[in-house]
């Protein structure tokens, strides 16, 4: 029992962080330091990036054209990738997508789809909730009627990340009414620049537009585009969310997070001193280095039990919970921080489109807008209380 | 990265596991903690025959060379059925003192004997004003000739009514609560001028107010050098930390198997009370709160011995505090989802909730311990 990285691992590591440093655009890297919304082409420029390097798909196996990193080292090359200033991105293409074209699609599929995946040439969103179909997904409406080599598809998609930046969509649609509620669901692939298809953006608290709503009006898909059989959309979307709910990243993630409230927390002043030393505020930031520590080496314990090929259990669900709650927590604290200057809310410095300068400390002006995207942690991709049923259920037998 | 035990490590684990299934149930328990001792002669026999008794310690002292994951192996099953002997207190603490602070000649003298079984220890640390603080300590050894003269209290020692010797943090210089200047003693319990009241704690363990009046002990009672044995003692609990939070969540493992098990045969409003979503969260959350603390205990086992003695302090505190915040919450809810029968002393759960709140009273707490691992990090 020991929890040491190898050498090799280290190195690897190092590999890593060297090649971010002299890769990662000056602009890019600037904007996600504060915060900043990066526009369609900026995503796809750093996306573009890593792709030509190969790791933009860095849980990939070589024979699917990926880096076959072992498991230690696709977390330490995300660890790497964010703590050296990336974007935080939710790769679609390569975390979803690919993965079950790789399992479910046809060959053509494959050739079509896939290598532009690899280099993040096409980018991808999901399709999944709609506005009655939310936690309880299989209530989805948003249909496809076969006609000829189509299929027609009318309805709504709600809440989908990123699709005003994405070529194509990979949606649930319903095929059937007749059968029971997860069965008659279907996959489809969706050219989003097809006739009939309109992307709304929803701004969210934070000021930011991230999520999208999309219309869907008399638009043909070929049938080549259905992956699977009709009828299989619920088997591959467990599939999916099983991916989804691989929560490692989310450890760097709240890791970079700290940094940034430690280095807050040393500048802003409270009676003369650092707020890092007031002692109601150093208690919370210690409670939550420690809550860290805990999902850190419980992710450790997961990742070391993956790297010995046993099957991942309901830990899946513990880390989503925990992650989710400790950067909800960062967050939080990032903002208290601010005090009066948690208030000032000018959308246009979020947005990446002002010309004036901030009010206040440059860190500050964006830390009550993530405190309240934050929120959304616990809400996507599973509810909270959707992962304690999963536990309740399969961990615990209830 | 491994998180794997060994296979001999996974024979020991089982070899303890059917210690306690062979001699805890919670009948035979209580038994044994109602007796006047409160724990088996017979038992602490087995665990020397057994190599437990000696499994920390290096091949020269009479041990096997064992790692902080064999202790916590060991520990984890205790905890399951809440064993009773005297271990932490006589192996972790008295002996891991020792190991920590002592002289070669200490060791070899005293170490075998624990090993064999035929010597308790138990490590006198806290006072009535310290608190959590080690450094707090007012007992005082001043020099008399060639010996020293030992006078104070040492508080809640734990295993102190059936200790053969003691081990004593005294101040030989310094001011209240300076690191500096603590010297730790090895003082034998049937020397003149020391005396022991003994009485159970609420978790069914034994401890005792140790006195010390006018204890004369020669120069080879010192432990290292004069003044100098705080580091020791800080690295012998931030040990007795890692060991107490296996135990816990041994604890906290049985008590979460016989709440999850009650709430699926217990039937209110005509169906199990675990069809409730109120309660299956509820046991969700319990559940997890276990998981967190395992994987922080073996973090301890896997750091507690790190020769930079930062990352030793961290990984211990922030153990602490982990299994504060779990244990609570595992002890509380148990007794809470059990209603009725959960307060009685006769059902199981009750006893469990009383050792996890003890052992957060242990070592310091998890407010201590967060404002250590804060000041650390």
């Amino acid at each position: 029992m020991h929890m040491n990285f190898s050498e090799a691992e280290l190195a690897f590591e190092a590999k890593v962080a060297d090649f971010v440093q002299a890769n990662l655009p000056p602009d890019i890297k600037d904007k996600v330091d504060r915060g900043i919304e990066l526009t369609r082409e900026e995503v796809r420029r750093w996306m573009e990036i890593l792709g030509a390097k190969g790791w933009a798909a860095t849980n990939w196996d070589k024979k699917d054209g990926g880096p076959g990193f072992s498991i230690a080292e696709k977390f330490l090359a995300e660890d790497a990738i964010f703590m050296n200033g990336a974007p935080k991105m939710v790769h679609f293409g390569t975390r979803m997508v690919g993965p079950v074209l790789l399992a479910f699609g046809t060959d053509a599929q494959k050739a079509k789809y896939v290598p532009k995946i690899l280099t993040s040439e096409e980018v991808w969103c999901q399709g999944y909730s709609e506005p009655q179909a939310g936690s309880d997904l299989a209530l989805l409406q948003c249909a496809a009627v076969r006609d000829g080599d189509d299929y027609i598809v009318n309805g709504t998609k709600i809440w989908t990340t990123s699709a005003h930046c994405a070529d194509r969509m990979f949606a649930l649609v319903r095929t059937s009414k007749e059968a029971k509620k997860q069965e008659g669901i279907t996959c489809l692939l969706i050219d989003l620049k097809t006739p009939g298809v309109e992307i709304r953006p929803i701004i969210t608290l934070d000021g930011k537009h991230v999520f999208n709503q999309e219309f869907f009006d008399n638009v043909r898909v070929p049938v080549s585009d259905r992956v699977g059989e009709e009828g299989d959309g619920w088997r591959i979307a467990k599939f999916l969310l099983g991916h989804e709910r691989s929560n490692a990243t989310y450890v760097s993630m709240n890791k970079r997070n700290l940094r940034k409230l430690k280095e807050i927390s040393a500048d802003q002043r409270a009676d003369g001193a650092r707020l890092a030393d007031e002692p109601e505020f150093s208690r919370k930031l210690a409670d939550l280095e420690q809550d860290m520590l805990t999902t850190t080496t419980m992710a450790m314990r997961q990742l070391a039990a993956a790297s010995a090929d046993k099957p991942v259990g309901p830990e899946a669900s513990i880390m989503k919970l925990r992650v989710m709650d400790a950067y909800k927590q960062c967050h939080e604290l990032m903002m208290e921080a601010g005090a009066y200057y948690a208030q000032p809310f000018e959308t246009g410095h979020i947005r990446g489109e002002a010309n004036t300068s901030w009010v206040g400390p440059d860190y500050l002006y964006r830390m009550s807008p993530d405190y309240f995207e934050s929120r959304a942690m616990s809400i996507a991709g599973g509810s909270h209380e959707i992962q304690k049923d999963i536990l309740a259920k399969r961990a615990l037998g209830l | 990265m491994d998180f794997e035990l060994s296979e001999d490590q996974v024979l020991l684990q089982e070899s303890v596991t059917r210690f306690v299934a062979d001699n805890y149930s919670f009948e035979q328990r209580r038994k044994l903690v109602d007796t006047d001792q409160g724990y088996s002669d017979k038992h602490w026999s087995q665990f020397a025959e057994l190599g437990w008794l000696g499994m920390p310690f290096a091949e020269e002292y009479g041990g096997y060379g064992g790692t902080p994951v064999e202790t916590m192996v060991v520990l984890e099953e205790f905890g399951k059925g809440l064993v009773a002997e005297p271990y932490i207190s006589t192996i972790v603490l008295g002996a891991g003192a020792l190991v920590n602070g002592g002289s070669d000649a200490q060791k070899q003298e005293l170490i075998p004997q624990v090993a064999e079984g035929n010597l308790k220890l138990a490590l006198g640390f806290a006072e009535r004003q310290s608190r959590y603080n080690l450094a707090d300590v007012e007992t005082k050894a001043e020099k008399s000739g060639g010996d020293y003269v030992l006078n104070g209290m040492k508080s809640v020692v734990f295993g102190a009514p059936t200790a053969g010797k003691f081990i004593v943090s005294a101040r030989t210089g310094g001011a209240s609560r300076d690191e500096g200047g603590i010297s730790l003693f090895i003082v034998d319990a049937d020397a003149a001028g020391v005396s022991v009241r003994g009485y159970p704690t609420v978790d069914g363990m034994r401890a005792g107010e140790v006195t010390l009046d006018g204890v004369k002990v020669g120069a080879d009672a010192l432990m290292g050098a004069e003044g100098e044995g705080f580091a020791a003692l800080e690295a012998t609990i931030d040990q007795a930390i890692a060991s107490a939070a296996a135990e816990a969540v041994g604890a906290m493992s049985t008590l979460n198997d016989m709440t999850l098990e009650y709430i699926k045969t217990r039937e209110q409003f005509g169906q199990p009370i675990g069809k409730f979503q109120v309660l299956q969260h509820r046991m969700v959350d319990m559940f997890i709160a276990h998981e967190e603390a395992k994987s922080m205990a073996m973090m301890a086992a896997m750091r507690i011995d790190d020769e930079d003695a930062n990352e030793r302090r961290k990984a211990a505190s922030a153990t602490k505090v982990q299994i504060a915040k779990s244990a609570r919450f595992v002890g509380q809810q148990a007794i809470q989802l059990h209603g009725g029968i959960g307060m009685t002393d006769e059902y199981a759960a009750g006893h469990y909730f009383k050792r996890l709140t003890m052992i957060d009273r242990s070592y310091g707490d998890g407010d201590y311990h967060l404002a250590r691992f804060g000041a650390l990090s």
